[in-house]
């Protein structure tokens, strides 16, 4: 599949503030966090900023952009329309909350409700990103028992960095949540591994016989209809060399997991000006690699239809 | 909307396709280009058709196989691919907007151009390749089953066929009802083994595939024999040249 930059920075960035909003919103809510203006303005203003410009900028791949708005219409039937519904529900529970907290100084009553709410609707808003991948059965990379998992674990590993880091710049003592986040990143990593090992046992139950009803022997392609790419070659046909794709697995290992492990559990052990430093790097560094993973999510993923061009 | 809608009749119009008689020739190719750039999706955009990498959007377009049989008999497949009409087709419910859907009343898939906001989902769960986006335009086009010729009561009746199966000078393409058992499509494809593609996905599509026929064995050319000892004109003819 084309690795369009707008839908990867849109689910990297999408995923990783609604991630981060619910944490900080469930540890608002519950009294974990405290009611400090600053703190409100910055980790729900993060949480926010990552959320919208991630839904802003899937706008960006749409043809007709300024009809976004009918794509709230068809939740019955479409999971991109409730991903729609559901991360302006979101959002809008998470507008009272930040107000509450930043203007009034309160995390309590009507404005823990808000935080609760905040919570379990970005991680359905997540949910129901990753059921637009998961369902498409012409993608078989996709259309995997892993795909809703690994968003949802994605979205609150890079949640719980951004909020390690956040809370380390204010001083406060984040060694039990650098230490969350260090665990986060290991499962993250095993899971991600698990993907990539599934994904080599399934290539897809499609053949070239049954994608041209020729059964038995071999179909080869002989010649195509045209002579450039044209849109399906294009959109769908999007192939990385596989020198370049292990490369890519290995960076995006490192960044996005190994090292933020390795950061957020020194965060964990040391404490200080150099916890809040090790934390800031990590959740910076693992953003860094959550674009490179979502680059090969897209990329390493092949299209039923490519069978008809002999790929 | 793009909940599948309960079918209103069991009319279900759709296309069989002969890979047995098809040439490849492009006729329907360009039948189809030239009804629906002017049709109910129309234009069907050509970017840089006269540069060095035209491309643009098309409704059918024609790949060539090599088939080789478990005996190791090949034969060359003809094969033109467009939209199936589905039954559950993902494209329709996959939308966000209401712009893709099938009609109950026949069948069709077909899109809103109005309502599409290119978001190319679409495109993505279709198996088939059927949809193709117009950059131009901003939205996505499909076959329309030429839903503008088959009820156009301006046209003669016999030319009351999608554009593809009007050109198609080897009558490979067939238009009908295959919701009706008894139509002389559905006869066509209970006769020939007509086939679904990628059944495995569940899309059950309408459109069919007639496989090509069996061949016969062909006989064995005859051995060329040794003309020696042949008398006459050619005896000669054969001794001069041997020197």
């Amino acid at each position: 599949m084309h690795p369009a930059f707008s839908v990867i920075a849109f689910t990297v960035c999408s995923g990783a503030g609604f991630g981060l909003l619910a944490l900080v919103s469930a540890g608002a809510a519950l009294g974990l966090i405290p009611a400090d203006r600053l703190i409100g303005f910055v980790a729900m203003g993060l949480g926010l900023a990552l959320a919208c410009g991630g839904l802003l900028s899937s706008t960006a791949h749409l043809g007709r952009p300024e009809r976004a708005w009918r794509a709230f219409s068809q939740w019955r039937s479409s999971w991109l329309s409730r991903e729609g519904v559901a991360a302006v529900a979101t959002i809008l529970a998470a507008v009272a909350l930040a107000a509450g907290w930043v203007f009034l100084g309160r995390t309590d009553g009507a404005f823990a409700a808000a935080g609760l709410a905040t919570a379990v609707l970005s991680v359905a808003t997540v949910c129901t990103t990753a059921m637009i991948y998961a369902s498409l059965k012409p993608i078989a990379a996709w259309h995997s028992p892993l795909t809703l998992p690994a968003y949802v674990l994605f979205s609150v590993m890079t949640g719980a960095g951004l909020l390690t880091a956040v809370l380390a710049v204010f001083g406060l003592d984040v060694r039990g949540l650098a230490a969350a986040a260090a665990v986060l990143a290991l499962a993250g990593w095993f899971l991600k591994l698990a993907v990539w090992h599934r994904n080599a046992d399934h290539p897809g139950v499609s053949t070239l016989n049954s994608a041209t009803g020729l059964k038995g022997g071999t179909v080869r392609s002989l010649e195509w209809p045209h002579t450039e790419e044209n849109y399906i070659l294009k959109e769908m046909g999007y192939r990385i060399a596989r020198k370049h794709a292990l490369k890519l697995r290995r960076i995006a290992q490192a960044l996005a997991f190994a090292l933020p492990l390795v950061l957020f559990a020194l965060a964990a052990l040391v404490g200080g000006n150099a916890a809040t430093v090790a934390a800031v790097v990590a959740a910076v560094v693992q953003l860094a690699g959550m674009l490179v993973e979502r680059w090969l999510f897209f990329a390493e993923a092949k299209h039923a239809v490519t069978l008809y061009y002999g790929r | 909307m793009t909940c599948l809608p309960q079918p209103t009749s069991d009319v279900r119009l759709g296309l069989v396709i002969d890979l047995d008689t098809c040439v490849g020739c492009q006729a329907c190719v360009t039948a189809c280009k030239e009804w629906n750039t002017g049709g109910h999706m129309a234009p069907l955009t050509d970017y840089d058709p006269y540069g060095e990498a035209p491309d643009g959007v098309w409704f059918n377009r024609v790949h060539s196989y090599e088939h080789t049989k478990a005996d190791g008999c090949g034969e060359t497949v003809h094969f033109p691919r467009s939209c199936l009409h589905c039954e559950t087709p993902a494209c329709v419910t996959v939308c966000p907007t209401g712009a893709s859907y099938k009609r109950a009343s026949d069948g069709i898939v077909l899109v809103d151009e109005d309502k599409c906001i290119g978001c190319k989902l679409c495109s993505w769960a279709c198996p088939y390749g059927a949809r193709e986006f117009d950059t131009d335009v901003g939205v996505m086009k499909k076959c329309t089953l030429c839903v503008d010729r088959i009820y156009n009561e301006n046209l003669p009746e016999a030319d009351r066929v999608p554009a593809c199966v009007a050109s198609c000078p080897t009558g490979a393409r067939h238009f009908g009802d295959l919701g009706d058992p008894a139509s002389p499509v559905s006869q066509l494809v209970a006769e020939r083994g007509g086939v679904d593609l990628m059944p495995e996905l569940g899309y059950r599509p309408t459109n069919k595939y007639l496989p090509p026929r069996t061949r016969k064995a062909a006989a064995p050319a005859p051995a060329l024999t040794a003309t020696d000892g042949v008398g006459g004109l050619l005896g000669w003819v054969d001794r001069i040249l041997s020197r």
